[in-house]
C-alpha cells in the first residue's frame, strides 16, 4: 500500500506571458486515490499534460516507480503505463467500442495486410471482463449512453495495463447511479495497486472516493491533506484562499402569487408527458431529477427551440404560440443553455457582440446601420452590472474564463429584459468561488422581479437556491417540493420513481 | 488574482480597423506588394499605366464575386453557383434589352435583380429546406448553366443595338482620369460590402451564423430569413458582376463563367476568410482578388504558358492557407 507509485517534485511551466505552474508537487502511492484540486485556472490541467507527456516541463522532476522518467508524447506515457481520461471524451462515434479501444494498435491477419477484427472483439471482450464492465464490444459508440462511453474511455485507458490512471472530471455527465458503478470499479483498480489521480469540483465525491486530496491555487502548490481528517469547508478554503459566499438559502422569499408563466399538458413524442407546472413572479423554481428525466427537454419546448406536440403555455395569464426562439424571446424568455459553447455563445466573437446579439432590433438606425457606439454603452453597463471580468468589452469570449462566460451569456438576456429565465445547469464547469457569484447574481435577479426556472443535477445547488422545487423522471413530473420539504433524499425518491 | 485572460494580445487585435484576421492580411498586402516589386523588377512593361489598368479591369468581375461569396463563406457555407449564375445574369441582361428592347439602365437593374432571384433560391434550399451549401449551389450552377444556354439558344447575345451599353464598364465616370468604370464599381462595391458587413445587422449575423449557429438561432435571431437575406445579397453581387461581363463583352456568351466560382472562392481563401466559417474580411478579399490577377498577369508578361499560370495560382493558394494555419497555431 505504501509504495510510492509517482512523484512530482518543483514542477515549474511557463507560457508566453503567463507563469501556469511554480514549483509545484504531487504524490501517488500504490492503490490510492488522490484527489486534485482547484479553481479552474489553478493549473490542474497543465500539470496533467506535463505528466502525460503532452506538455515539456521548465524545470522539476517526474519520478515514477522510483526512477526519473523523460515524457516526449502521449503515447510513450501510455506505454509506460500513465493514462489520462479527458475531461471531453475522445471517441471516434462512428466506430464500435473494441474498433476505439484498440485504435492505433489493431490487431492484424494475412501478414499485417488486414484487420483482425474476431481477435479485436475478443480482446475488448476479455477487457471488459477483467474489469467486470458490462460492455458489447460490436456496440456503436454513437449508441452508447454518455455514461456507457464514459466506461469504454475508462476500458481503454486500462488496456495499456496503466498503473496510473488521470481522471479529469470524469462524472460531470453521469447519473448517481452510474457514479456509483464508476467508484466500484475504482475501488477493483486500487486493490489492484493502480494509481489514481482524480480531477473533480465535486467535493461530495472527493470525500466519497479520494484518500488524500492535494489542493493547487494560482499554479502553485497550496497542500495536501488526508480526506478523513478534513471538511469539505477547509478544502474549499484552501482552493479559495478566501471565503465564498455561503448563503444557505435565499433571504427573503420574494415571489410573489403572480403567475408569470403557466405549462398545461405538455406532450412532446416519448420525452415528455402531461407536463404542468406554473412559474411565479420573483420565484427561483428549482427542476432536479436524474440526467435523461427530461428537464432540459421542457425548457427547449418552452424555449421553441423544440416543437411540441400539445400542451398549452400561458405568459401573464395570456395564452401564447411558441414555435420558434423568436417568439420565446419576444414573450420575454431567455434561455441559458447548459453547453454554452454550444448553444449560447458565439466564443469568436467579442463580449459586446455576444451581449447584443439578442437585441439588434433596439441597435439599428435608418436601413440596418448598426449604433456601434450605443452598443458599446451598453455592454459595458452590462459588464461592470455582472463584473464580468473583462479586459474590455472587445474581448474574445474564447478567453474568459466558464464563469464570465455565463455572465456573458446572462447579460445578453438582461440586455433584451427577459422577464423569464431559464437556467440549464447554470454553474456546470464554473470553479468554487465564480459559482458563488453566480448564486448571489440569481438571488439578485429574483429579488428584481426576475422569474428563473433553474435546472439543475447538483442537489446542494438545488436545495440552496430554489423556493420550489420540481422533480422529474423520464419525461414527467413526480413531484413538487417547497424549500422547507425539500431535501437530497425526498429529491431523490420521485426522481427515481418511475410510473408504469 | 488568477489570470482571466489567456491572450491579451487578441483584444488589442480586435481594435484594428480590419476586425479579425489583421495579420493574415498584412500578410496578403505583403504579398501582393512583393509580387508587383518582382513583376516591376522583372518586366518593363508591367508597372505601366495601361497594364496596371489591365490588372484592375481583369480584377473587377471576379473581384466582384468574390465580395458576394465573402458573405457566404463568413457564414460557414460555400458558393459553387455565383460563376454560372453571373453567366445566367448577363444572359438575362442581353434577353431584357436585346430582345425585348427594354431601355438601357432598366434592363441593367432587371438584370442585376436576376442575379439576386437566385441567390434568393439558393438561399432558400438552404435555409428552408436544410440542403447543405456545397449541394444546393452546386444545382444551382447546374441549372444556371443550362438556363443560359437554353435560353439564350446557345448563341451569344449582343448589344450592338443599345449604345452606351459597354461604357458601363469600359467608360469613365470620372472625366479626365482614365480609369474604367468597371474598376470604379469594383472598388465601389468593396467598400459597400465592407458596409454591410461591418456596420449592419445582417454583416453581424453573417458572423454570428458563421461562429455558432445554433447559438444564434437560440439567441432569437430567424437565422433562416438571414440567410437567405445573405444569400440573397451575394446573388445581387453575382448580378453586378453579370451585368459587368456583358458590357465589357459589349454581348452575353452563355458558354462563359463555369469555373468563376472556383476563381472568386480562390480569391475569397487567399485574402484570410476562413472557410469554417465566423472570419473574414472585405479587405482581405480585394486584395486576395488582387493577387490572383497580379499573378496571372506577370506570368503573362513573362511568357509563362497559361497551363503554368494555374497551376503557380494552385500553389499560391496552398500557401496562403497554409500561412494562416501556421499563424494559428502560434496563437495557440
Amino acid at each position: 500500500m505504501s509504495t510510492v507509485l509517482l512523484k512530482m517534485e518543483g514542477i515549474s511551466k511557463g507560457f508566453p506571458g503567463v507563469q501556469a505552474l511554480s514549483n509545484v508537487q504531487l504524490e501517488l502511492k500504490e492503490g490510492e486515490v488522490v484527489g486534485l484540486v482547484g479553481e479552474n485556472g489553478a493549473g490542474k490541467s497543465t500539470m496533467m499534460k506535463i505528466l502525460t507527456g503532452i506538455y515539456q516541463k521548465d524545470a522539476g522532476k517526474v519520478l515514477y516507480q522510483g526512477k526519473e522518467i523523460q515524457l516526449s508524447n502521449t503515447k510513450e506515457a501510455q506505454e509506460m503505463g500513465i493514462s489520462i481520461i479527458h475531461q471531453e471524451l475522445n471517441l471516434a462515434q462512428d466506430l464500435t467500442v473494441a474498433q476505439n479501444i484498440f485504435i492505433g494498435r489493431e490487431p492484424r491477419k494475412a501478414f499485417g495486410m488486414l484487420l483482425d477484427e474476431k481477435k479485436l472483439n475478443e480482446d475488448a471482450q476479455r477487457l471488459f471482463d477483467q474489469l467486470n464492465i458490462n460492455l458489447n464490444p460490436k456496440d456503436y459508440v454513437a449508441d452508447l449512453s454518455v455514461a456507457k462511453q464514459q466506461m469504454v474511455e475508462i476500458a481503454k485507458a486500462l488496456s495499456f495495463n496503466s498503473k496510473v490512471l488521470v481522471m479529469d472530471e470524469p462524472t460531470a455527465a453521469l447519473t448517481e447511479a452510474e457514479i456509483d458503478a464508476l467508484f466500484v470499479i475504482m475501488d477493483r483498480l486500487k486493490k489492484d495497486g493502480v494509481g489514481i489521480i482524480y480531477i473533480s469540483h465535486r467535493m461530495e465525491e472527493l470525500q466519497k472516493i479520494t484518500d488524500r486530496i492535494t489542493v493547487m491555487r494560482d499554479g502553485e502548490y497550496i497542500g495536501t491533506v488526508s480526506t478523513k481528517d478534513t471538511t469539505i469547508d477547509e478544502i474549499i478554503s484552501m482552493m479559495v484562499g478566501r471565503q465564498i459566499y455561503q448563503s444557505s438559502k435565499p433571504e427573503v422569499h420574494s415571489s410573489t402569487e403572480e403567475l408569470v408563466l403557466e405549462v398545461k399538458n405538455l406532450n412532446r413524442g416519448k420525452v415528455l408527458k402531461d407536463i404542468n407546472f406554473h412559474l411565479k413572479k420573483g420565484e427561483i423554481l428549482g427542476f432536479a431529477g436524474l440526467m435523461g428525466a427530461g428537464r432540459t427537454e421542457v425548457a427547449r419546448a418552452i424555449f421553441g427551440a423544440d416543437s411540441i406536440d400539445s400542451g398549452e403555455i400561458r405568459i401573464n395569464g395570456k395564452p401564447v404560440k411558441i414555435k420558434s426562439p423568436k417568439d420565446a424571446v419576444q414573450h420575454g424568455i431567455g434561455y441559458l443553455s447548459e453547453d454554452r459553447k454550444r448553444f449560447g455563445l458565439m466564443v469568436d466573437m467579442d463580449v459586446k457582440s455576444n451581449i447584443a446579439i439578442a437585441t439588434m432590433d433596439s441597435f439599428l438606425g435608418a436601413i440596418g446601420w448598426m449604433k456601434d457606439k450605443k452598443i458599446k454603452t451598453v455592454s459595458e453597463e452590462m459588464v461592470e452590472k455582472l463584473k464580468v471580468k473583462t479586459p474590455s468589452v472587445h474581448q474574445n469570449v474564447r478567453n474568459l474564463s466558464g464563469g464570465n462566460q455565463q455572465k456573458v451569456v446572462i447579460a445578453k438576456w438582461l440586455t433584451r429584459d427577459c422577464d423569464i429565465l431559464i437556467f440549464d445547469e447554470p454553474t456546470r464547469g464554473i470553479d468554487v468561488g465564480a459559482k458563488g457569484e453566480i448564486y448571489k447574481l440569481l438571488n439578485e435577479l429574483a429579488a428584481e422581479g426576475k422569474s428563473i426556472i433553474m435546472i439543475s443535477s447538483e442537489l446542494p445547488e438545488v436545495l440552496r437556491m430554489s423556493h420550489r422545487v420540481m422533480v422529474m423522471c423520464e419525461g414527467r413530473i413526480t413531484g413538487e417540493l417547497s424549500a422547507e420539504n425539500a431535501s437530497q433524499e425526498s429529491i431523490m425518491t420521485y426522481a427515481t420513481q418511475r410510473i408504469g | 488574482m488568477k489570470p482571466e485572460v489567456n491572450n491579451p494580445e487578441i483584444g488589442e487585435k480586435r481594435k484594428s480597423p480590419f476586425k479579425s484576421g489583421a495579420l493574415q492580411q498584412i500578410l496578403a498586402f505583403a504579398s501582393l506588394i512583393v509580387l508587383l516589386l518582382f513583376f516591376s523588377i522583372a518586366s518593363p512593361n508591367f508597372f505601366e499605366w495601361s497594364n496596371l489598368m489591365n490588372i484592375l479591369l481583369s480584377t473587377s468581375v471576379i473581384g466582384i464575386l468574390a465580395l458576394g461569396t465573402t458573405f457566404v463563406i463568413i457564414t460557414g457555407g460555400i458558393d459553387l453557383s455565383v460563376g454560372t449564375a453571373m453567366t445566367l445574369t448577363s444572359v438575362m441582361t442581353g434577353v431584357f434589352i436585346t430582345f425585348w428592347g427594354v431601355p438601357t439602365l432598366l434592363g441593367v437593374f432587371l438584370g442585376i435583380l436576376s442575379g439576386g432571384v437566385a441567390g434568393l433560391l439558393v438561399g432558400s434550399a438552404v435555409a428552408k429546406m436544410k440542403i447543405p451549401p456545397f449541394i444546393a449551389t452546386l444545382a444551382m450552377m447546374m441549372i444556371a448553366k443550362g438556363l443560359a444556354l437554353v435560353i439564350s439558344g446557345t448563341k451569344p447575345i449582343y448589344f450592338t443595338d443599345s449604345p452606351g451599353f459597354t461604357d458601363i464598364a469600359l467608360g469613365t465616370m470620372i472625366p479626365g482620369v482614365d480609369i474604367p468604370n468597371a474598376v470604379l464599381i469594383f472598388f465601389l462595391m468593396a467598400i459597400v460590402g465592407y458596409i454591410i458587413l461591418n456596420k449592419t445587422a445582417v454583416g453581424r449575423y453573417t458572423f454570428a451564423i458563421g461562429s455558432n449557429e445554433e447559438a444564434t438561432r437560440l439567441s432569437g435571431v430567424n437565422v433562416d430569413r438571414w440567410k437567405i437575406i445573405i444569400y440573397s445579397i451575394a446573388g445581387l453581387f453575382t448580378g453586378i458582376a453579370g451585368v459587368l461581363m456583358a458590357a465589357r463583352l459589349n454581348s452575353a456568351q452563355p458558354a462563359l463563367g463555369m469555373g468563376y466560382e472556383l476563381e472568386a472562392i480562390a480569391a475569397v481563401v487567399i485574402g484570410g476568410t476562413s472557410l469554417s466559417g465566423g472570419k473574414g474580411t472585405m479587405v482581405g478579399t480585394v486584395i486576395g482578388a488582387l493577387i490572383m490577377s497580379v499573378l496571372t498577369n506577370g506570368l503573362r508578361i513573362l511568357s509563362v504558358p497559361q497551363e503554368w499560370q494555374t497551376v503557380v495560382v494552385g500553389f499560391v493558394v496552398i500557401l496562403a492557407v497554409y500561412a494562416d494555419i501556421l499563424r494559428r497555431s502560434k496563437a495557440k
